[in-house]
């Protein structure tokens, strides 16, 4: 494990320091997620030689290229796929999904929605601000009505996904949302998530100061601080299907499922082995990529 | 190194191309494939998820091509050889991860079972129309390399091949088979494992420390680490520079993008694998690939058979193209004729790097079937005579 020193900053050794400083703007919630990830990581005491992390494209997807893990910055919206293949190819690795709304429910909805189907043993943190950041501020599927966008300049009409009961209904086994205000219950639930065997998902509501607070004057990332913990309702357990967001309601954040169900490698062994008895080979005899 | 015999299927066998196709990729040491159903190639994948479980492996059918196409990709840096299977609108579909594989080097294999197009077009019928696409259809300046098989013996052959071109070079390999040559069933030799040729990964044997994700190494091929290795490494299809660290420079980027392109085009003689028979005593010279070289062996044996001076230049390796070849033969000989599944595609090509020292002529055909041998013997004799 490493050893802490406690003259750095705890997350520096999980950080490229090189990299430094990052994209993302001043109020932006991101580098908080990150951070409550990185405690995770302590907390978990989880072997980071064997933890991959994968993001999409966006705000979010960044998080790949500051993370210092085996990490990989992918197509927009295939970070999941991507995944799937890392973690079926190298079921020893734990795999981390991180990126944002868009990438994971847009233009990757079809892949979040079939991971958690199959159960594959991903641990998706989503970070949800609402918009399209990396592009200026346009609608998201995630966006709540009557919010003004760039590709909504008189207000957002199309009903947005409530991604907890998204996930939920698609087979995910864990289920938490949280804001950037509730740093230790993320870094917590992103524990929790590591300890299942199965798909996860974890939203984290985040804010644009830059394009979707300012736009719609909300004030700046403290004023959306302030504004997170005066309306989360911590709600653990409570039916995902009421837990969708409005544009200044409240926020019900707390884990909402925490089930089992075995994941698609199990799943796929147990019918090899009843199909196939003794042919089946679950991993290839001979190495045949060594150098 | 040699194959791994859990793989290899050593034998004689009497089976189509795409099954060949399979057997080649599981003799190449292929131990992950994910696939999207789609006629005509579904077959190559069929037989993968029924022989893989036997051998070690994985095969999952995903959600869709652009999901097959990037979850092969993470397979391949979790320590895998892996491929997908699909046929023209698959392959429209798989184009932006072709250009994340030539731009983040990640070594693997398209096959694309050609069938007609464009959109849906001809499911189950032949056609060589995506040779371009297979070339230029992603994004921004890279290189491929794609392979035409025109038996079931090559598919078996060529995916090997296909396989160790994509380790040697780091590169997204095409092997661009059709309809025809997919389904048609012939007799497959498949040889004992000791005398099968894989190329192994290009992993690195440097320490954590001293190890540069996109070092260049002097060949222009990086060398690779998977991830759970402890190196720590980052992968990007951002424009990057050595430590694999995103970098939007311009010089950045015109050190990286003429890599990419120059690790392909240094190598392109060893690359460029063609078959030729009675070039240097002919006067015309039909250049083809895939199934319309089957047809324009009997083109030529006809035309040979009424005295005439033919000769025949197979193209097995489409990509990167033979200019020098081509460039080659054109001086020698009246003219160069090029029939092919397609309103003109490769002929372009031909026409390109024949310099005008020949004459080129194309002989197109819409696809959903394969020229008649006379179609292409008129060619040679109305050729002969200007």
């Amino acid at each position: 494990m490493l050893n802490i020193d406690d003259t750095v900053n705890p997350v520096e050794p999980f950080l490229r320091s090189d990299r430094m400083p990052h994209i993302w703007c001043p109020g932006c919630g991101i580098g908080t997620t990150v951070n409550s990830f990185a405690r995770a990581l302590i907390d978990s005491k989880i072997d980071l030689e064997s933890l991959a992390l994968v993001s999409g494209i966006g705000c979010t997807g960044r998080v790949a290229g500051y993370v210092k893990l085996d990490s990989f910055h992918t197509t927009h919206g295939r970070a999941i796929p991507f995944a799937t293949g890392l973690k079926l190819a190298n079921p020893k690795l734990n795999v981390v999904v991180y990126s944002g709304d868009g990438d994971l429910s847009a233009i990757g909805g079809n892949h979040l929605i079939h991971a958690a189907r199959r159960n594959i043993d991903l641990k998706v943190i989503c970070v949800n601000n609402l918009i399209y950041a990396m592009t200026g501020g346009q609608t998201a599927p995630t966006t709540p009505g009557h919010a003004t966008t760039s590709t909504n300049p008189y207000g957002t009409f199309e009903p947005a996904f409530n991604l907890p009961h998204l996930v939920e209904a698609a087979g995910a086994v864990y289920v938490a949302r949280w804001t950037t205000f509730h740093v230790r219950q993320l870094a917590r639930s992103i524990s929790e998530a590591f300890q299942k065997k199965g798909f996860s998902f974890i939203e984290v509501i985040s804010p644009c100061p830059t394009l979707y607070q300012r736009r719609n004057k909300m004030g700046d990332g403290l004023d959306t601080m302030k504004y997170y913990k005066e309306k989360s309702k911590v709600k653990h357990g409570t039916p995902t299907s009421e837990v969708g967001l409005t544009l200044n309601g409240e926020i019900a954040v707390g884990k909402f499922v925490d089930r089992d169900r075995p994941d698609y490698q199990s799943m796929m062994r147990a019918q090899y082995v009843e199909s196939l008895g003794e042919r089946y080979i679950e991993e290839p005899e001979v190495e045949c990529v060594c150098g | 190194m040699k194959a791994d015999p859990h793989g290899v299927l050593t034998g004689t066998h009497f089976i189509d191309g795409d099954h060949a196709c399979c057997e080649g990729a599981l003799a190449a040491g292929a131990r992950f494939a994910a696939g999207y159903p789609i006629t005509p190639s579904t077959e190559v994948v069929e037989r993968f998820a029924a022989r893989v479980p036997t051998v070690g492996g994985t095969f999952i059918q995903m959600e869709d091509e652009l999901a097959a196409s990037i979850t092969l990709q993470g397979a391949v840096w979790g320590g895998a050889k892996a491929f997908t299977v699909t046929s023209g609108p698959g392959f429209s579909l798989m184009m932006e991860h072709i250009g994340y594989a030539a731009m983040t080097e990640t070594p693997c294999v398209f096959v694309d079972v050609q069938r007609g197009g464009p959109s849906t077009g001809l499911p189950t019928l032949p056609a060589q129309a995506d040779m371009m696409q297979a070339r230029w259809g992603s994004h921004g300046d890279y290189e491929i390399i794609a392979l035409c098989p025109n038996s079931p013996q090559e598919c078996f052959d060529l995916t090997i091949k296909a396989f160790n071109l994509a380790e040697e070079f780091r590169v997204p390999v095409m092997f661009m088979m059709d309809e025809v040559v997919g389904h048609m069933t012939e007799k497959v030799v498949i040889p004992p494992a000791d005398q099968i040729e894989v190329v192994p990964r290009k992993h690195t044997r440097k320490s954590v420390e001293d190890y540069l994700p996109y070092g260049s190494n002097g060949d222009m091929v990086p060398e690779m680490a998977h991830a759970g290795e402890g190196y720590k490494f980052h992968v990007t299809g951002l424009t990057h520079d050595e430590r694999g660290y995103p970098n939007m420079t311009p010089q950045t980027q015109d050190k990286l993008v003429r890599r990419l392109q120059n690790k392909i085009r240094a190598a392109v003689d060893r690359i460029c694998l063609f078959e030729e028979d009675g070039i240097d005593s002919a006067d015309v010279v039909v250049v083809s690939y895939g199934i319309t070289s089957r047809v324009a062996q009997r083109a030529v044996q006809m035309a040979r058979e009424r005295g005439l001076k033919v000769g025949k230049l197979r193209l097995i390796t489409a990509w990167p193209f033979p200019d020098q070849k081509i460039a080659e033969i054109a001086s020698k000989v009246k003219a160069l004729v090029v029939p092919e599944l397609n309103l003109g595609q490769m002929v372009r090509e031909v026409e390109r790097a024949a310099q005008g020292k020949a004459k080129t002529i194309a002989l197109p055909h819409a696809g959903g079937g394969v020229h008649n041998p006379d179609q292409i013997l008129n060619a040679i004799v109305e050729a002969i005579r200007c």
